[in-house]
This record gives structure tokens, sequence and C-alpha cells, in this order.
């Protein structure tokens, strides 16, 4: 019964331009929700005037009904318990519509602000990929059905269920090694696993299997559809590709073209007219299968986007329906996963004498 | 006005006034689950009516506690109560979308973070929360918890207020960086024996400057500590003549640290069984604690000290005759618990409970430290007890744990506090927007920064 065909799409708005008061991270969030945009993302650079990623996700998330919160989490000079932790918990404040943008600082800013040597090369890649195992690891540490309040007994929880996660870096890991013990201090995410997003560039380090979503950058707009392609290539149909593109739009009798000064992020940039931007989406979005889009001015653009751009490319049936109350995992198509440790324990129970399992 | 004056004597003035927190537990044996009105403990519909209801109650503030490793039972994790919860600063930052007065409490740990991260994340949830965050600082050190965590156990016990002090000092530094609310922002070092910063901060000041400091730690130490650093102490002396002593402790030691005696406000951990009537209060008593502490959880207790497996004991029976196999209690009870002498505790305990004629159940019952914690009876009657605490200054208020989630804290909003208000002694609006205001607390002067320098943002 689903409407969706393979060739719709779903577009994602980075809303770092919101600012950082509630007030205004809010009036962002519900503009995107309401114009229909599927995630909206929080970047998290080391820039003066920002607030952590997450946070403004979290703040978001009882506000919104379907819009899925991915926030960038860096993976290199955050502790990795922490970031399992958080993440699952803006899993469950946003009703499982949270994932996560994994990146890996390489600034000696962000180095120095905890007092370590940088990380560069390969090493940025094992942090982001031992970040993302630990994670992975804590989020699968309860079992769904841990949590069994049995009166009874008297148990809160079943112990059989939580997993020691007992992570150690790998052999040749380039930075200090590390080891985490588990379990987690939070129960199974909503979801179960969240949604993990990397960049290309990661891949590699990181493996394709780590991720659920690779965030592809092209330096010019005519190179975008090469670059999808070229990773669709190594990543294969099960893990979505995303492209990025800076927006600026013909808005409020002005041209785009007066508005670019000061864009470059080293993405691909589209200034035009809101009919130019949905034909090339339109293109686009027959490739990759998610758009990020990044506003040149949040909400001049924005307003464009949701008065003539969206309401388009829905009417045309390029993007997927957006789902009340789902999930992100939802949005890209991915099946609720069973734990990892699930399966040991069921075999456990089976080899238990009878009546000594449930 | 009157706040400045009294923050600035060197002679306590009470306030007359008491404030309430609610502190959402999670983990603890206290928050009942097996009464059918007991909700989840984890899903975000019981914050949000826990934070609206306190909100609705005029309730300076809203604390999440933290726990950095699941406890654990005879090495395995600990089964019989609430296990499991948020992220304190995510919950946190979510229900500031779905309040607008009431204070966000984190309680976050010194050793466990870096700095700047943390400072930085406080920071944000000030700001988006519009200026009602407060950090409660917390130094658990031990290796067991470390094991989750990069460095691990790297901090010996007697180094965790050192440690703690230097981290709090670079927080506030970071904090206080800007010039002006608009910046620039000042460029803050630190190199120190346990870690090293560099690091321009990124956020201006929020509404109220600065998050709030709660310090929560009872050692010597840790008292001074908080005279030193802390607005104010999340403390474990609820009962009155232990709180008026632990207010003239503070005050002697906030006045040795150089700041004026009413520098530190004081909010113990309490508990409140409220009804009608007093009989109706202690038959409502004996429901919560037959809940709170039942057959499994009587023995479990037991167990933690004992070190052994007690199942074969009947919890309505006499303590244990067999000796504990361990010396020394470990941290997975709990810090509090942490290197008590188990052989010497439980001869200790088999003759008071033998001369008492309590069994298991009763026993441990009446050890659970809550029980000091706890104020029961009707609701004129706990009135009139707060109004006392009030008139002399004995705490600036308390920081309630509800035993029910997520409605307990339904009769102190809608009977309690009408009462109190009617004395006089609780407030009857919020005093302005952000969690400083609420608690009248004096605007923070800058840390005068010697070794940074400006940086044009
Ligand atoms: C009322 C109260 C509440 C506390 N809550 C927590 C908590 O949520 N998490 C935590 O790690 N420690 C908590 N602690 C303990 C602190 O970790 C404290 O730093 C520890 O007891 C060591 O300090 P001390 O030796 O000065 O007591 C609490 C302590 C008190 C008195």
């Amino acid at each position: 019964m689903s409407t969706s065909s393979p060739t719709q799409g779903f577009l994602a708005i980075e809303l770092d331009g919101a600012g950082r008061e509630g007030a205004d991270i809010a009036r962002a969030v519900l503009a995107a929700e309401s114009a229909g945009f599927h995630a909206a993302t929080f970047t998290d650079a080391p820039v003066p005037g920002r607030a952590n990623a997450l946070q403004r996700a979290a703040f978001a998330g009882p506000v919104t009904r379907t819009i899925a919160l991915v926030p960038e989490v860096d993976t290199v000079y955050t502790e990795p318990f922490h970031v399992s932790t958080q993440l699952a918990s803006l899993d469950y404040v946003s009703g499982g519509r949270a994932g996560w943008i994994t990146t890996a600082a390489e600034s000696p800013e962000a180095a120095a602000a905890v007092g370590r040597s940088s990380a560069t090369g390969a090493a940025l890649g094992q942090e982001a990929a031992a970040s993302i195992e630990v994670s992975r690891r804590l989020w699968d540490s309860w079992e769904d059905d841990a949590v069994i309040r049995d009166v009874a007994t008297g148990r809160y929880i079943d112990v059989d269920k939580l997993h020691y996660v007992d992570f150690e870096t790998p052999a040749g890991f380039a930075g200090p090694g590390y080891s985490v013990k588990g379990p987690s201090i939070i129960p199974r995410p909503l979801q179960g696993q969240l949604p993990v997003l990397g960049p290309a560039s990661l891949l590699g380090e990181v493996s394709v299997d780590a991720v659920d979503g690779v965030l592809v950058s092209a330096p010019a707009v005519e190179l975008l559809a090469a670059e999808i392609r070229d990773v669709r290539a190594r990543v294969g149909a099960s893990v979505a590709v995303i492209a990025e593109l800076d927006v600026v739009l013909d808005a409020r009798g002005q041209a785009a073209a007066g508005r670019l000064a000061g864009i470059d992020a080293g993405r691909a940039v589209y200034a035009g007219s809101a009919a130019g931007l949905t034909d090339f989406l339109t293109d686009i979005l027959k490739e990759a299968d998610g758009v990020r889009l990044h506003p040149a001015s949040l909400f001049v653009d924005l307003e464009e986007l949701a008065r003539l751009v969206l309401p388009e490319l829905r009417r045309i049936g390029v993007l997927r329906p957006v789902v009340q109350d789902g999930t992100f995992r939802d949005l890209l198509g991915l099946p609720r996963p069973v734990s990892r440790y699930a399966t040991a324990t069921a075999a456990h129970a089976a080899a238990a004498p009878a009546g000594a399992g449930k | 006005m009157t706040q400045h004056s009294r923050a600035k004597s060197d002679a306590f003035v009470p306030s007359g006034q008491i404030q309430f927190g609610v502190f959402f537990q999670g983990v603890n044996s206290g928050t009942i689950w097996k009464a059918p009105e007991s909700g989840s403990q984890t899903g975000f519909e019981s914050f949000r009516r826990i934070a609206q209801t306190a909100e609705r109650g005029l309730f300076a503030a809203f604390f999440l506690g933290e726990g950095l490793r699941l406890r654990e039972h005879l090495g395995r994790p600990h089964a019989l109560d609430v296990v499991g919860r948020p992220d304190a600063q995510t919950m946190l930052a979510a229900l500031a979308s779905v309040t607008t007065n009431i204070g966000l409490v984190a309680t976050q740990n010194t050793t466990y973070n870096d700095p700047a991260d943390l400072a930085h994340r406080l920071a944000s949830l000030d700001l988006i929360s519009g200026g009602r965050a407060a950090w409660n600082i917390v130094t658990t050190d031990n290796a067991w918890t470390g094991a989750n965590f990069r460095r691990g156990g790297y901090l010996d016990h007697a180094d965790r207020y050192k440690h703690a002090e230097a981290f709090v000092e670079t927080a506030k530094r970071i904090w206080d960086s800007w010039e002006t609310p608009a910046g620039p922002a000042r460029r803050v070092l630190h190199e120190g024996q346990h870690y090293t910063v560099d690091v321009t901060p990124r956020l201006p000041r929020s509404a109220q400057y600065r998050p709030v400091l709660f310090q929560a730690g009872d050692s010597p130490e840790g008292r001074n500590f908080a005279a030193r650093q802390a607005d104010v102490i999340f403390s474990a002396h609820p009962k009155f003549d232990d709180a008026v002593e632990f207010r003239k402790d503070l005050v002697e030691r906030s006045l040795a640290a150089g700041r004026g005696a009413n520098a530190v406000q004081i909010m113990p951990a309490s508990e409140f069984i409220l009804a009608p009537t007093a009989a109706e209060a202690a038959e409502k008593k004996e429901w919560v604690r037959s809940l709170q502490i039942g057959p499994q959880q009587a023995i479990a207790y037991l167990e933690q000290f004992w070190g052994r497996e007690l199942s074969a004991y009947d919890p309505e029976g006499p303590l244990p005759e067999i000796d504990p196999v361990v010396e020394e209690t470990s941290e997975t009870r709990g810090s509090g618990f942490h290197g008590a002498k188990a052989r010497q505790l439980a001869d200790q305990w088999r003759a008071e409970a033998k001369d008492k004629g309590l069994s298991i159940r009763q026993f441990v019952t009446s050890k659970t430290a809550r029980i000091d914690a706890t104020f029961t009876g009707s609701y004129t009657a706990v009135a009139d007890q707060l109004a006392e605490y009030a008139r002399v200054g004995a705490v600036d208020g308390f920081n309630i744990s509800p035993w029910l989630i997520p409605t307990g804290l339904d009769d102190i909003v809608n009977h309690l506090v009408p009462e109190l208000q009617e004395r006089g002694v609780y407030p009857t609006e919020y005093r302005g927007s952000t969690l400083r205001e609420h608690l009248g607390l004096e605007t923070p002067v800058r840390t005068a920064d010697t070794t940074a320098e400006a940086v044009t943002a």
C-alpha cells in the first residue's frame, strides 16, 4: 500500500541560521516542518554564536511532530559514552525522530579546547569509526524488552537482557586507545538504532556497514550528479545517498545573484529562481535519495522554498509523503533492527531447562 | 534590593521563604514502579508532566541526577529498582521548549567531562532556555565508573575536589569571557595537572550571565568547595535540627571563604507524604514504604553489605547470622555506601534489629536514608512545619523527590503550596524569568582574567 515510488526522495534543511535562543529555534523548525521538509539538521562547527547542535535538536523535539532532527556530533573530542547517551536521549525526546551526522573535527582549535593534540588524516576516520561502534553497541546493550516491571518477582528489569559492551579500540588505532564497559545508562533508543549519517570523506576508515546515509558534496552543481553516482557505486542501494546543496533564491524582489556574496562553504551552490531549483531538485532526486539544502539566509530562502518549491515538487510527485508520527528510520525506509545481543539471549533461554526460560 | 543586603552581610539573615525544586530521580529505590498509577520512568511524557506540574506550583527548579554506570548487585546490573535514565542536558533542553519559567538543573560530573566541552554545553542550555540553566556539580571519581570513559579511573579520591575546583574555575572563566553581552570573547587558557585548555569561547552570556551552580557532596572538602564556588547546596540534611546545624556549619565556611553569610543557599533532598488528615497520611506512608521496600528489596539491600546471596533468608525473619564475605562495601551500591566496614556494620545491625524486634524487611525500611528526608502529615501540619524552617532560615528550600511518577507532585502543588502561600512563606509568582532571579541570587561579578587575551570575534 506504500504510495512512495523508488524515484521519490526526501529533503532536509540545515537550520544553523536559526540562532541560539529557544524561540528562534522553535520558529525555524516549525516553519521547516510546515513547509514539508522531512528532516532538519543542526551543524556544530566551533564558530562564534553557535549553541550545541544536539541541544538545539532536543529543544525542537517536543514542539514538532513529523520532521526528523539530525544534529552533527563530533567523534574525535567528545567522550563516546556521552555521545551515545545524548543521542539515545534525543531519540526519546523526539519520539523516535533522531539521527546523527557523524563528524570528525580536524581543527587544532577543537583539540586545544580539550587539551589534546589534534588528529589528522586516517586518525580522524578511526576515531569516528570507533565512536560509531561504541554508540551502536551501547544502543543495543539493552534489549527492547529489558524493562519487565514484574511485580511478582520484584524485578524492574530482566538482567539477562542487559549486556556489557566491552569495547576496545582496535590494534593499530592511531589515537590513544581506550575501552568502554557498558551497558548504557538509558534503555534502547525508540528506533533501536538511530540512523547514522556521515560525510563521504570519512568512508574508508568508516566502513559502509557502519552508516545508514552518506552526505555527498561536490564543489559545483554541474559535478554533483557524477559525484552521487560515484558514491552510490561504493555504498550500494541500502545506504542513503544525500546531496549537499547551498541555495540562494530570487526573493523579495532581489535577484539571487545579488545575495551570493559571502557564500563559500566549498559546496555546490544553486542560485536563481524557484522554478529553476524545482527542476534541478527533480533531476538530482533521480540519483540521490535525498538532498540537504543549506539556505543562504534561513528565513528569506525558507520562505521561498515553502511557498514555491516544495509544493511544486509534491505536486509532481517527486517527494516522499511526510508520515505523521513516523520515525527517521521510517523515512529512510530502514526496518527497526533487533539488538545484536538478542539472539545470544534467545539461544541461552532455549538451552536452559524447561520452565527456566519464559 | 533586600537580597543584595542579605547576601553581603556578615550575619546570617533568614529570608523567611521556602522554595521548591523537584528531583526527578530515575535510578533509585524510592520511586515506586509497582503501583498501577506508576508511569514510564524514561518516556518524555513523564518528564513533561512533572516539569509542567512543578511550574504550575511555581517551583524554582527541575533537577536531574546523573549516574554514569549502571548500579550492580553481586556483579550484575541491579534488577529491582528503577534502572536507566536519559542524559540530563539533552532532556532539559527538550523540557525548555515546553516550560517557560522553571529552572533546569543538570547534575554533571567533573571527573568524566572536559571543562571546555561541559562549559559550552551548559552555556548552550542556558541560552536555549533563556537563562534557566544550572549545574549540580558532582565529583564521583571511582575507576568502576571510569571504565566507561577514555581516561578511566585516573583521579585519586583525595584529588576529586582539587580537580573539581580547577574545572569550575575554568568553566567560570569561559562563561565570563565576554566583556559585554555581545563580545568580544577572551581566549581562556588553563594549564594544570590534569588537563590543559586553550579555547576561545563561542557563546555570549545568557540572561542570567552564567548557569547557577549547585553542589552535591557532603564531606568537609565538599562543603568548603561549595562555600567557595557554589550558589546553592543540594544537601542531605532535611531534618530540622540537622538542617540548623548544617546551616551554621555552612555560614562559617562561607565567611571563612570570604563570601557573605547568605552567599550559599541550602536545598536538602526531601520526600513528602501528604493527605487531608494525619491518620490518612500515616496510612499512606505504610503503603508507600511497602512498595519501596518489598521483600526482594530488603534482601538485596542486605546482600550489598554482606557481599553474598541471602535469598534463603526470610524477609520477615531476623537478620542473617552468617558474616559478610567482603570487608568493605563497594561503590556499586552508590558512593554514599562506599567504604563502609561490612563486618562491623553487620554486628551492629544484628544487635539493633534484635533490640527493636525488627524483621529484615522492617529493619531495612527503617534504615533507608530517605526516611529521614520525609515530611509526613496533613497539608496544614506540614505547612506549619515548613513555615518554622522558613522563620529560622534552616533551609532556603527543599528539593523534592516524588515517589510516584508522573503524578507525584499533584498533591503538593494542589494542596501544600496554597497552604504555604497563605502563611506568606512561599512565592505567589515567579520573580523574574531566570533561575537566578527566582532564587534571589545576586548577579555574578565577572571573574577578572589576567591570563586571557582579548580576541576580536
Ligand atoms: C543530595 C545529594 C545528591 C547527589 N546526587 C548525585 C548524583 O545524581 N550523581 C552523582 O554522581 N553523585 C551525586 N551525589 C554525590 C556526589 O557525587 C559527591 O560528589 C560525592 O558524594 C563525593 O563527594 P563527598 O565526598 O563530598 O560527598 C549526590 C550527593 C548528595 C549529597
